[in-house]
């Protein structure tokens, strides 16, 4: 047992963290900090930043971009991009398709995508849920039918988050309606140019529109971008759901919130013992869950997730919420004025203006990446064997 | 940054585990080590002493082991697991730790030396009626006359107290402060009892006794009784985590193997999702513990404050929950004293107010929740 990070780990934390400070533009490590929406251009502008000094995709395989580095120097690398307000390179390219395609993928297709998935040539869109496959994805309908040297398309996908900036979808599709329902399932690539792809948002309660309905009609696919085997997307969907709840804990994003916010409002914070006591548990909850993360990383063997890490998943959005929850107390009435912006001269603190809308939209935390009941399930059933 | 023991480290967990479990593994045993005075099992309280496990945080020249935090951690966690009722705490880790931190170089080895061979048990008398985990006292005062002490006033709950051999007494010095006392336990007029979790603890009446100055005579040593009841909140946070992992292993065992409408009770979620909640408090727990535990190692005194106090408001939280759900799980077998789980909420209750509950260490954290930014884990110690 031994609480300090080595001399070359220290290192590496001042190395990563000078990088994410001086070399990803202010402006946009700005917005992330006041939680302001970026647009397409500062993800974009961010991530190539990033994969320009190799750091976008280092749990990739060496030969596509990847770093080789122990699961503590890409916790350190994800914490230090956290701290310094840096976005983290697109989820759908860097966390789901890239090592899918890098695992499952064809050598074609690998030279193909790759380069340009690090590097966010390629805008990448999940094509996972459905009207009726939500949780229960295994449900899903949308139908692929070998016709040629194509797949034909038809069908329709939801909660596709920044849809509307996709050039390209990885889609499963049920390419077998007679087999088990996870037995009938394949992964396409689809260019979201092709004809009869349409893409309709979605309004959020926050007011924005994150996530978008995507439509196909007749869409005609290569067969070339299938992915892996005809009817085994079920193992690729595990595979890329597996990664994706890595990862997925924002300890130092939430962190850095917390300060913040204790920071904007300090004078209130001052003069309100039960805010402070709110303060302190939330504090020490987040410390148990960083260094729950550290414990997971340290025990990591071989890419296999620790059993624990569900409760950083779960833990780890319900604390996201709960601080987005008490950035709306400590900002009380000015929370109401959400619609209030700079040029309506709103007298108001414009962090305060802010919070209720980012509160609104967090309430999607506990809900994707395996919802916080799925996680559940995985903790009693994987781990207590119940 | 490693979270792992060693090789020696995991064969002394497995040595403390093989011992206590033989003693307490059947937990008919602990029932009845704990229903009579001294209320723990004296001859595993030897087997200890054999084994080191008494003199493991002393130094080698006062006739300890020399050990350091992480493996008193592995003996209490052990110790938690069976709910064993020895008072390690009380006597080896506070008591023997304040000879340690503030005894001369001749009183740590005779005392440290006696008790680390199972000589002699050792309680420290600091709690007094009207008192709220504080590290001084107010009680009980020391009056010095003719280059003697006395000490009067009384002390309780003292764990341990009627059994012990020798007490340490925390007493208000004549000229301020506090000071810590040596004092036969025969000199004292003790009444002991069963606490609700089995724990015997005793009042402990002084009636201008007298007493030995531990250490500098008349020296105020508040914030050495401070520091040390800091490191008996981790350890005791330690022992906790043993009662936990139990509790849950317990509720798991029995929710595949109970059945009503003729299935086993993992069959329903309600049951499932709440034995899931209880393992990500376990986990988080686990975490701060162990953390905490290394901050112990490092040894600067304001670290430990901070660290004993986080670890204690989380241990209290979690301790809470996981008790009162491995009972609720259980249904009405929970609550007898035939068996196990109910013994353990009785003991994290116990372990809670011990040394401060969640509720006192948010007071302290609140207090100071404003002076920092945020809390680096790694930046401590």
């Amino acid at each position: 047992m031994q609480l300090q990070l080595s001399e070359e780990m220290k290192a590496f934390r001042e190395e990563m963290r000078t990088f994410f400070t001086t070399e990803v533009s202010e402006e946009i490590r700005t917005a992330v900090a006041e939680q302001r929406e970026l647009t397409k251009e500062q993800i974009v502008e961010s991530m190539r930043t990033l994969n320009a000094a190799g750091l976008a995709v280092p749990h990739w395989p060496v030969e596509w971009g990847g770093r080789d580095w122990s699961e503590l120097q890409r916790h350190i690398w994800h914490e230090e991009m956290q701290r310094a307000c840096v976005p983290a390179p697109l989820a759908f390219n860097a966390s789901m398709i890239g090592p899918v395609i890098a695992h499952f993928g064809t050598e074609e297709q690998k030279a193909e995508f790759l380069p340009k998935t690090a590097n966010l040539d390629i805008w990448w869109s999940q094509g996972f849920s459905e009207p009726d496959a939500g949780s229960d994805l295994a449900s899903l309908r949308c139908a692929a039918v070998r016709d040629g040297d194509d797949f034909v398309v038809n069908g329709q996908k939801t909660w596709t988050t920044l849809g509307q900036y996709g050039d390209w979808i990885f889609n499963l599709v049920r390419t077998d309606p007679e087999a088990k329902k996870q037995a009938g399932i394949s992964m396409l690539l689809i260019d979201m140019t092709t004809p009869g792809v349409t893409v309709r948002p979605i309004e959020l309660i926050d007011g924005g529109y994150e996530v978008n309905e995507v439509f196909f009609e007749d869409v005609r696919v290569p067969a070339a971008n299938l992915v892996g085997d005809l009817n085994g997307g079920w193992t690729i969907a595990k595979f890329l759901l597996g990664n994706e709840r890595v990862g997925v804990a924002p300890v130092g994003a939430t962190k850095r919130s917390l300060a913040r916010f204790k920071e904007l409002a300090a004078d209130v914070i001052a003069d309100d013992p039960l805010l402070r006591a709110r303060i302190v548990e939330l504090e020490n909850e987040l410390l148990a869950l960083e260094l729950t993360a550290l414990r997971v990383v340290a025990h990591s063997t071989d890419g296999e997730p620790h059993p624990a890490s569900s409760v950083l998943k779960l833990k780890g959005t319900e604390l996201q919420q709960a601080v987005s929850e008490l950035a709306v107390d400590l900002a009380g009435p000015a929370s109401l004025a959400g619609g209030a912006d700079d040029a309506t001269g709103s007298a108001l603190d414009p962090w305060a203006r802010r919070v209720t809308p980012t509160y609104l939209n967090f309430r999607k935390a506990s809900i994707y990446g395996g919802s916080n009941e799925v996680q559940r399930q995985i903790i009693s059933r994987t781990i207590l064997g119940l | 940054m490693d979270f792992s023991y060693d090789d020696e480290q995991e064969a002394l967990r497995d040595a403390v585990r093989g011992l206590v479990g033989k003693a307490y593994g059947d937990y008919e045993n602990r029932r009845q080590a704990v229903a009579e005075a001294p209320g723990f099992n004296e001859k595993l309280w030897q087997q200890m002493a054999e084994m080191g496990l008494l003199g493991l945080p002393f130094a080698e020249e006062d006739g300890g082991v020399g050990a350091g935090p992480v493996e008193i951690g592995i003996v209490c966690q052990e110790l938690g697991r069976v709910i064993a009722p020895e008072p390690y705490l009380a006597s080896v880790v506070l008591a023997g730790g304040l000879v340690a931190a503030v005894g001369t170089a001749e009183q740590r080895s005779e005392v440290l030396g006696a008790l680390a061979g199972g000589e002699r048990v050792l309680a420290f008398a600091h709690d007094e009626p009207g008192q709220r985990w504080s590290a001084s006292a107010a009680g009980v005062t020391a009056s010095e006359s003719d280059g003697g002490w006395t000490l009067s006033g009384t002390k309780e709950p003292v764990v341990a107290g009627e059994r012990a051999d020798q007490l340490v007494v925390s007493a208000a010095l004549p000229g301020g402060g506090t000071g810590l006392f040596l004092v036969d336990g025969s000199a004292a007029t003790r009444t002991g009892y069963r606490g609700h979790d089995g724990t015997h603890a005793a009042k402990v009446e002084l009636d201008g006794v007298t007493a030995t100055p531990l250490g500098e005579a008349g020296a105020d040593v508040t914030s050495s009784i401070a520091t040390v009841l800091d490191i008996g909140r981790v350890m005791a946070a330690n022992q906790a985590l043993g009662a936990m992992q139990y509790s849950l292993r317990a509720t798991s065992e029995y929710l595949k193997s109970r059945k009503q409408f003729g299935v086993t009770l993992n069959t329903f979620q309600a049951l499932t999702f709440r034995a899931a909640d209880m393992y990500v408090s376990l986990e988080l727990t686990h975490s701060l513990v162990d953390w905490a535990t290394m901050v112990v190692e490092g040894g600067d005194p304001t670290a430990v404050a901070d660290a004993a106090a986080r670890v204690g408001l989380q241990v209290s939280r979690a301790g809470r929950h996981i008790g009162q759900e491995t009972i609720q799980l259980h249904g009405g077998i929970g609550v007898t004293a035939e068996y196990s789980v109910g013994s353990y909420m009785a003991h994290l209750t116990a372990l809670d107010h011990l040394l401060g509950d969640g509720g006192h260490h948010l007071r302290g954290l609140s207090a100071a929740v404003m002076d920092h930014e945020d809390v680096d884990p790694l930046t401590v110690a």
